[in-house]
């Protein structure tokens, strides 16, 4: 019985890196996209709603419900289900649009 | 936004050649054929076509081909054993095989990141218009004779309260974050919705090392006993089913129907669902409730074509038994439009046994045609099959309205002979494979139809549409008290499927909200967010 997923797929990944996360840093590995990396590293939510102020992260996971936004690099409403991760990237939970900066 | 050069193309010398809205297209550099779409039907419309010699463009939103059926994991990551995620994967690997040879000898061109959000009659045939890269930051174009639409399929949703908290994930977003990236949504996953996506969903995350204490499925797996004879049909679908089964037996996850997740608890993420047996209408059934800990959930109620492009192009659709829409296709999985085909999930969710089959059928077809609309046909020896095996449970698509500017591939009777030249008993065989797999399908969606009882788990303040954050309430109020009828109406009204899904998470429970028994076939001008600015130059 497999441990985990890379056990299961023999995966032997290359070297790993780290990109930033609300000012942490989060282990990535080569060819992740940003939202499997919070994944591994246990978080769900990099977004907090504009009505509710409601955590989101991560649903459908293929780029169709844009629940996964976040601001990556200065960018906002950057889908982290498609975008990958890169070694020293910036990633913060985006707040309502993401366009706060403007206002 | 405006083009970029972050966002280098993956081809640059041949992008270079298309590229630029303003100056769209070479005519001479037209394709044969367009396939939108590299999933199983895409793959093999695409290498059979290059088979056939026809010049072929590929184009698919998605680094790597495979579509989400054969997503893998990045070579990064390393993965030896790819193939322990995935069911049918030496069909992919051999098309993988032939792609390559292909795309090194020029005969299929594959525009990998290129999603295409426009596609047009012009010039006598199809002209498309894709955002390159992950953030669409440039633009390419597409001109060829013909267009296939193998464009997939996405997950259908019913909310339930508590499914916008975070650890409550899409069955298939599990699933595809899984096989790409390697990771899951928690250690204790409980799967619930409907379909046979939760038991290869529930068994893939069992192998990778989750604890699944429950798969609840909605429906009674009873039902599929009405249909015996294609059961008996498809043995090897029986044979899919039940090598599920024995998986998750192996993981000792329960598997129990007529039962859904009414609820998910938790503040900041999921902490616990609540699971209640259902009646023959998917009603929870009062006192039956019992609480399961768990830290995600994968849910989901089956799948929905993905019909954008088609039906902005007027492509005819027809609903399928669980009320989803699909494309209608004839029996060489031409649609109502002359010079477009479609195969796979685009003609109703059917898996990737059928989708395989389809694209190969409908690459078939165009050579045929394409063959036949340069060489006049000496014969009008009909694939007679066309009409007496057609698949679907629509009439035969007819020759199609014009398009305004007229794909110069015909549609009339006068070229039946082409696909009965390119090899008359192969050709029924594939006709054939189509039928009896498309019966199954419809089966599967006869089964795992949503039922009306599914809104007896709503709360007032369950939200509905996860993008503007609108709840039942407002949606009821939309419909009971504002006489909203229609899923337009309570868009109208309260903005749910205004944001930026543009309605494919909630489209299917507002409809039924609204009083409709089927989901919306979703017209939408753009398939995508396309920058302003692209839109500005492809306007001069």
């Amino acid at each position: 019985m497999s441990r985990d997923p890379f056990d299961l797929v023999r995966a032997r990944p290359e070297p790993g890196f780290t990109f930033d996360f609300d000012g942490a840093p989060v282990p990535a590995l080569p060819g992740q996209t940003v939202a499997a990396a919070l994944w591994a590293s246990g978080r769900m939510s990099w977004r907090s709603t504009r009505v509710g102020g409601r955590p989101r992260g991560a649903f459908c996971g293929m780029g169709v419900c844009f629940d996964c936004l976040v601001v990556l690099d200065g960018r906002p409403n950057t889908r982290a289900c498609l975008a990958p991760a890169t070694p020293g990237a910036q990633a913060t939970t985006q707040q309502g649009d993401g366009h706060d900066a403007l206002r | 936004m405006t083009r970029s050069d972050d966002h280098p193309a993956p081809e640059p010398a041949r992008l270079a050649e298309r590229a630029g809205l303003a100056d769209p297209v070479d005519p001479g550099g037209r394709a044969d054929l367009a396939v939108v779409g590299a999933g199983p039907a895409g793959l093999a419309a695409a290498v059979t076509a290059a088979d056939l010699g026809l010049r072929t463009v590929l184009l698919d939103a998605a680094p790597r081909p495979g579509g989400q059926f054969y997503r893998r994991p990045a070579p990064g990551l390393g993965a030896r054993r790819p193939e322990a995620l995935h069911h049918g994967w030496s069909a992919f690997a051999n098309l993988a095989l032939r792609l390559g040879r292909h795309t090194a000898s020029g005969s299929v061109e594959h525009l990998a990141e290129h999603h295409v959000w426009s596609v047009r009659a012009v010039d006598g045939g199809w002209l498309l218009h894709a955002l390159v890269g992950p953030e669409g930051g440039a633009a390419a174009t597409v001109h060829a004779a013909a267009v296939l639409f193998a464009t997939g399929a996405h997950e259908r949703q019913l909310p339930f309260p508590g499914w916008t908290l975070p650890g409550v994930v899409g069955a298939g977003g599990a699933q595809a974050m899984l096989k790409a990236g390697l990771v899951l949504p928690g250690r204790r996953v409980v799967v619930a919705g409907s379909g046979p996506l939760l038991l290869a969903v529930a068994a893939s995350l069992a192998e990778a090392g989750a604890r699944v204490p429950l798969v609840a499925e909605a429906a009674g797996y009873g039902a599929y006993a009405r249909g015996a004879r294609t059961l008996a049909a498809n043995p090897a679908k029986l044979a899919e089913g039940a090598g599920y089964g024995a998986r998750l037996l192996r993981h000792r996850v329960p598997v129990r129907s007529r039962s859904a997740v009414v609820a998910a608890h938790g503040r900041e993420r999921v902490e616990a669902v609540t699971v209640a047996r259902l009646d023959r209408d998917w009603r929870p059934l009062p006192g039956s409730e019992r609480r399961i800990a768990c830290d995600a959930v994968a849910t989901g109620y089956g799948l929905l074509p993905q019909l954008e492009l088609p039906a902005e192009l007027g492509c005819r659709t027809r609903t399928l038994p669980d009320g989803s829409p699909a494309l209608e296709v004839d029996a060489e999985q031409r649609t109502s439009v002359a010079g477009v085909w479609a195969a796979g999930e685009t003609t109703g969710v059917g898996g990737a046994a059928l989708a395989l089959a389809e694209g190969e059928l409908a690459a078939r077809s165009v050579a045929a045609r394409l063959r036949g609309a340069h060489e006049a046909p000496s014969t009008q020896a009909a694939l007679s099959a066309s009409a007496a095996l057609s698949v679907q449970a629509g009439p035969p698509a007819q020759a199609a309205p014009p398009a305004p500017a007229g794909p110069s591939v015909q549609a009339g009777p006068s070229l039946q002979a082409g696909l009965a030249d390119a090899g008359h008993a192969a050709d029924r065989v594939m006709v054939r494979r189509v039928r009896r797999l498309r019966a199954f399908a419809d089966l599967m969606a006869a089964v795992h139809r949503p039922a009306v009882g599914w809104t007896g788990w709503l709360t007032d303040d369950t939200e509905i549409c996860r993008c503007e954050e609108v709840t039942a309430a407002q949606v009821a109020e939309a419909v009971t008290e504002l006489g909203a009828g229609d899923a337009r109406t309570v868009k109208l009204l309260t903005r749910a499927g205004m944001g930026w899904c543009q309605g494919r998470m909630c489209g299917p429970a507002v409809a039924r909200l609204a009083g409709a028994d089927a989901d919306p076939v979703g017209n939408r001008p753009l398939s995508c967010p396309v920058p302003l600015g692209l839109l500005a130059r492809d306007g001069q």
